[in-house]
């Protein structure tokens, strides 16, 4: 079990502040959709949650110790992360790319044990890619991509898992399959934390929302509390049906949102 | 499943296969020369019972050349692997990159403006200095980007500049043969190489070597981009300083002895490649092994090669270079 503590970090890129005086709290068996628009400073939040991006005030506790006093393998075999865009350089097989989920674990030398094994093949079960383990990850389709890139993710074994942007250029169906695999997990006692740009995945998912603009943040809560049409319109500028509390909850932007009496813009 | 899923995979033969070829490559290179030498003088010199003639000509031109070529080979191959690793870029490689070229004038300005004389430590610490004073300028030309060309493109100024330079110090120089010079600098040679030479070569080589085999994994991770590497755990700071200084100082002390020989970090990870997974990790040991053996033979075949003044390795390795290009443009293009 592990709790991520954000007491009112910043955060420059260049001379641009990102994050602003942002506080929050993570929670272990929660899924938290980090949402707002872009630009807004979503992935620079969760980069700081892995040490990515130094932080120029505030601190970012992980179960009550300070972040920076912790060690890069220290972090990595905490909090599991997985960059937006599914980046992987050469043509590896699907076992070997879920197996680099086990290097936090492995000194420069150390051979491996089969913990690691076992983590491995579990990762892969997991997320339902055992079957493509001797495929070769750059030629699979999205969508299985998409997978194969969570269950190395889910190799580290980690107690935290933060994933950037895990729906994008996926299909429906595929965007349903990781959201319930990201709910399965913080429902086994994960702290998961995902940025999200789909407000109907992130209403239907998530158990707890962090809206963010301008680097800060605007409204937490459950969906219901966060995603109102008010938010809608001021943060994102859209108009929007909303239909949370049901059993499969709606959120469809309709439109741009326009001043009713002026053209200032 | 493998075996070993967490490991790096490679042909299971690929590592004897190589060993086997090394082994080949610096025998038949000990018993090639104008005056013929049986296995059995060769043997018995190696053993201290051989008569004089062939123990001059083993000990004294043979097998420090062969000692060369398979020091520089292996430090040339496997730097370009650690640097396509590295760089996640398979075009990347000590020459390519313009490492090469600075590690050349370096030595060449040590040589040719006296500071050789004063100690023989400083012709390697000077070429190993310009080889790492090049690799900082080409990162801050190239900055982050992860753009294949702009490292290339980086790579070229770097490796123009030297070359530049080289000619310049050695026109500069009072030495009568100095275009003959450029050329065995720019192009590599290890004629008439001495066992001086192999031990300024070895010590740079074998530290070289030990800065980049450490930690292989760390390669691995930087498959998944610099964020990917370092939410695994990978400090990508100290990684960068221990592979600069690795490049530096192998290529540093392999072009002191031979000059800069291209490609042959380019042609030999590229051949490997398809007997691996893939990940580069598993190709730094072969690269390493299959280096030696591709310089090796590339030096017989300078010697076997009848012409009035000897042939350039640099000209054996760059004709093996550029097919490697090719290949690379033609699927760039998707034709192949």
């Amino acid at each position: 079990m592990v709790t991520i503590s954000i007491r009112g970090i910043s955060a420059d890129l260049g001379r641009r502040a990102v994050l602003t005086g942002l506080s929050a709290t993570l929670r272990p068996g929660t899924l938290t959709g980090i949402i707002g628009p872009n630009g807004a400073g979503k992935s620079t939040l969760v980069r700081a949650l892995l040490g990515l991006v130094p932080t120029l005030r505030g601190l970012i506790e992980i179960d009550g110790r300070d972040l920076k006093t912790l060690s890069q393998r220290d972090l990595a075999r905490t909090i599991a992360y997985l960059p937006q865009g599914q980046t992987l350089h050469w043509p590896l097989s699907v076992e070997r790319l879920v197996a680099l989920g086990r290097l936090p674990h492995l000194g420069p030398m150390s051979r491996v044990s089969r913990e690691d094994r076992e983590a491995v093949l579990e990762a892969m079960a997991r997320a339902d890619v055992a079957h493509l383990a001797s495929r070769i990850a750059t030629e699979l389709s999205g969508g299985e991509r998409a997978r194969v890139m969570l269950a190395r993710a889910l190799a580290v074994g980690a107690q935290g898992l933060v994933v950037d942007e895990p729906l994008a250029s996926l299909d429906p169906g595929h965007q349903i399959d990781v959201m319930e695999l990201l709910a399965r997990e913080a429902r086994s006692g994960a702290l998961v934390v995902a940025v999200l740009h789909d407000l109907t995945m992130a209403a239907r998912y998530c158990d707890r929302l962090l809206l963010i603009e301008r680097g800060m943040l605007v409204a937490e809560g459950t969906p219901a509390q966060v995603l109102t049409a008010e938010r809608l319109r001021t943060v994102y500028g859209v108009t929007g049906h909303i239909d949370i509390g049901g059993a499969a909850p709606v959120v469809v932007p309709t439109g741009r949102w326009r001043e009713p009496q002026a053209e200032a813009e | 499943m493998a075996q070993d899923v967490l490991s790096s995979q490679r042909h299971p033969a690929l590592i004897p296969l190589l060993l086997a070829g090394v082994l080949v490559m610096g025998l038949a290179s000990v018993n090639l020369g104008p005056v013929p030498l049986s296995p059995a003088r060769i043997l018995a010199a190696f053993t201290g019972h051989g008569d004089e003639i062939a123990q001059a000509i083993l000990f004294q031109l043979r097998l420090p050349r062969t000692l060369v070529a398979l020091l520089v080979g292996a430090t040339l191959g496997l730097t370009g692997a650690v640097l396509q690793g590295y760089l996640r870029n398979p075009l990347a490689e000590p020459s390519v990159l313009g490492a090469s070229n600075a590690s050349a004038l370096g030595a060449v300005a040590a040589i040719y403006f006296g500071v050789a004389d004063w100690h023989p430590a400083l012709l390697p610490l000077l070429s190993i200095a310009s080889g790492l004073i090049a690799l900082m300028l080409l990162f801050a030309l190239a900055g982050r980007s992860e753009s294949p060309l702009t490292l290339i493109l980086a790579g070229i100024a770097v490796s123009t500049l030297a070359g530049a330079g080289i000619s310049l110090a050695l026109n500069l120089s009072p030495n009568p043969f100095a275009a003959m010079e450029i050329m065995a600098w720019l192009l590599g040679s290890i004629e008439n190489r001495t066992m001086e030479h192999v031990w300024i070569a070895l010590p740079c080589v074998m530290l070289g070597m030990a800065l980049l085999l450490y930690d292989p994994r760390a390669l691995d991770a930087l498959s998944l981009g610099e964020d990917g590497a370092r939410s695994l755990g990978v400090d990508l700071s100290r990684t960068r300083i221990r592979l600069l200084l690795g490049v530096a100082i192998g290529v540093g002390g392999a072009v002191a002895v031979s000059g800069s020989i291209g490609f042959v970090g380019l042609i030999v990870p590229h051949l490997i490649r398809p007997l691996t997974d893939r990940s580069p990790s598993a190709l730094l040991l072969p690269s390493l092994l299959g280096g030696a053996i591709l310089l090796t033979g590339a030096d017989i075949l300078v010697r076997l090669i009848p012409t009035a003044s000897e042939l350039k390795l640099g000209v054996v390795t760059a004709f093996l270079g550029v097919p490697v290009f090719l290949v690379h443009l033609l699927r760039e293009r998707r034709l192949w």
